[in-house]
């Protein structure tokens, strides 16, 4: 009796639902057909196309191409330029990551501090990351410029020495690096003000009870350890950001003087886009996929444990 | 710090380091303003002032649009946008409405795709995509600025997330109605969309405004050029004379998204930290 009636509309149910089902599912095949083509065709089927490449000496115009292994990455392991790509990279990265971070953090602190005046500094702050880098990029060059440049000027009137920024290959890659800063730092900021509000307002009145008086004792009991997670998150996408740096180099140094600049999406750009050797650039981009891809999986690694400040 | 006033001490203080930093972020636009405005011989002083003598920034903005075609530039960068942009919304929201609501073999596997597709960054995939489209005859052209960004990953996880929130009732309600689940994507779950939809949309035009890599490999004709590359050719072929007109054409090809930015400032950083989660 009792199986019996839990049977029958079980039954009933299933014959229903494969009638709306399946007209539902062919409805759900047209919704992701457009979606699921194009994903293939300009990112699933590229990426696997970069890989491919990377084993092959193909040029764009040249009559046919062969399979070399790992010739490629031979030649690049071998390529001095390549090392020097690949230096001034992790230099960029390495100095930009803590300096837009750092600063990021200590103006979200400054705001967060006070109520008055947030949204106008918040806007301020912001501003470089709206604003087209190529254009900015062109205004740094000019207030970097050696004689009528608003930097050097006001470091003679300081009566300190000038310097030929962007020209001399001892200071040109610190120069793209501090753009980067400035571009980079309003950005961190927001993620971290997000991540100041969710703090507990009890957390702090627990540590003050407990003795934590100063500025600093609170910060380091409360607000550290509870953005450490934003933290994280932030230094992995600054650093991934930071290692497709491009635009500035581009525009303001193609990668000089004497290589100083030159930086890995540079080189990709250079060898698959001026010399259209596409072998070899696909292999520098498989080594920038690497890097990146790390930095990816620790952030995606953070992400999984439900982190997502925005 | 003295007990007696801590606060006022502590807000000046404050202020002090802020507007200290404002005016390092500030300096490049205020120059930018200052230099488009002052005519050739006070920009070529190794004086510096902030305020022209003379104020030369009508003749700077002619001598920028009489030099570059400005205008053409600035409605390539709108045609640009905006096409992409519609072309994501109509390509990633049924995929997300699918990927939400709808039950089908595969669904966990093109989800997964979708989170594997976010983690691809723009330059990976740019030899492949340049070659697809140099076979295809498309290179130089509007298509090939548009169409390899017609797929968001990203704009469909996130309307993916978004649409779970929206309640089956609704979706359930339209079907009773007899609205097709066509009709549904556009005319329930799109309308349900909207701030999702204004955030992604911000996100998606502020990036390709702003793109130089792409714009910079497949253009060849200066009557395609987006704004950033526009900046860039104006800068080299003046090499290092006219900084007046340069700093006029900078000025102009920021100030669209500025402006906007400006009005709506609380939705523009939303929408543009929404690459925190990318």
């Amino acid at each position: 009796m009792t199986i019996g009636a839990t049977v029958a509309p079980a039954g009933a149910t299933r014959r229903a639902v494969p009638a709306h089902g399946s007209r539902r599912t062919y409805a759900a095949y047209a919704l992701v057909t457009p979606a699921a083509a194009l994903m293939v065709i300009m990112l699933l089927g590229p990426l696997a196309g970069v890989i491919a490449l990377s084993f092959s000496d193909y040029q764009l115009g040249a009559p046919h191409f062969s399979w070399i292994g790992l010739a490629n990455y031979q030649d690049l392991f071998a390529d001095k330029v390549f090392w020097t790509a690949l230096r001034n990279t992790l230099t960029y990265v390495v100095i930009v990551v803590p300096g837009a971070v750092i600063a990021g953090l200590a103006i979200a602190l400054l705001i967060q501090s006070g109520t008055s005046l947030r949204s106008l500094y918040r806007t301020i702050y912001f501003l470089p990351v709206m604003a087209t880098l190529i254009a900015m990029a062109v205004v740094w060059e000019f207030m970097l410029h050696p004689q009528f440049g608003l930097v050097n000027g006001l470091l003679r009137g300081a009566g300190l020495p000038a310097f030929a920024w962007l020209q001399d290959r001892s200071t040109a890659l610190y120069a793209l690096c501090a753009i980067g800063i400035w571009q980079a730092v309003g950005f961190n900021m927001v993620l971290f003000l997000a991540g100041l509000v969710s703090i507990p307002k009890q957390l702090y009145e627990a540590a003050e009870i407990d003795g934590a008086s100063s500025g600093w004792a609170r910060f380091r009991l409360v607000t550290w350890p509870m953005l450490g997670p934003v933290t994280t998150f932030v230094v992995v996408i600054s650093g991934i950001r930071s290692f497709q740096v491009f635009d500035t180099v581009h525009v303001l140094t193609k990668g000089g003087p004497s290589k100083s600049t030159e930086v890995l999406i540079h080189t990709m750009y250079t060898e698959g886009f001026e010399f259209f050797r596409s072998g070899y650039a696909a292999a520098i981009t498989v080594v920038f996929l690497v890097f990146v891809l790390a930095l990816t999986l620790i952030k995606s690694r953070l992400a999984d444990r439900g982190v997502h400040y925005t | 710090m003295s007990n007696a006033h801590p606060i006022p001490f502590r807000a000046i203080l404050r202020h002090v380091l802020l507007i200290a930093g404002a005016a390092v972020m500030l300096a490049p636009f205020i120059w930018m303003i200052s230099t488009a405005s002052k005519p050739q011989t006070e920009i070529f002083s190794s004086e510096l002032h902030l305020i022209p003598y003379r104020f030369a920034l009508a003749e700077n903005l002619r001598e920028a649009f009489a030099k570059a075609n400005l205008l053409r530039f600035l409605l390539n960068g709108i045609i640009v946008t905006v096409s992409i942009f519609v072309l994501q919304v109509m390509v990633a929201l049924p995929a997300a409405y699918a990927l939400a609501k709808l039950r089908f073999f595969g669904r966990e596997t093109l989800f997964a795709l979708v989170l594997f597709g976010i983690l691809i960054p723009p330059q990976a995939t740019a030899v492949p995509v340049f070659l697809l489209l140099h076979k295809a005859g498309l290179l130089d052209s509007y298509a090939a600025l548009v169409l390899p960004f017609t797929i968001s990953v990203f704009g469909i996880f996130l309307m993916r997330q978004f649409f779970k929130t929206v309640p089956d009732d609704l979706v359930d309600a339209a079907r009773m109605d007899g609205i097709s689940e066509f009709g549904i994507v556009w005319r329930v779950m799109l309308p349900a969309a909207i701030p999702a939809v204004t955030a992604f949309g911000i996100f998606s035009v502020v990036a390709h405004w702003n793109d130089y890599f792409w714009p910079l490999i497949v253009l060849n004709s200066e009557h395609l050029r987006t704004p950033p590359l526009a900046v860039a050719h104006f800068r080299n072929s003046e090499a290092g004379t006219s900084y007046g007109p340069l700093m006029a054409a900078a000025m102009v090809i920021i100030a669209p998204l500025v402006i906007a930015f400006l009005f709506a400032q609380r939705r523009f950083i939303e929408g543009i930290t929404l690459t925190g989660i990318k």
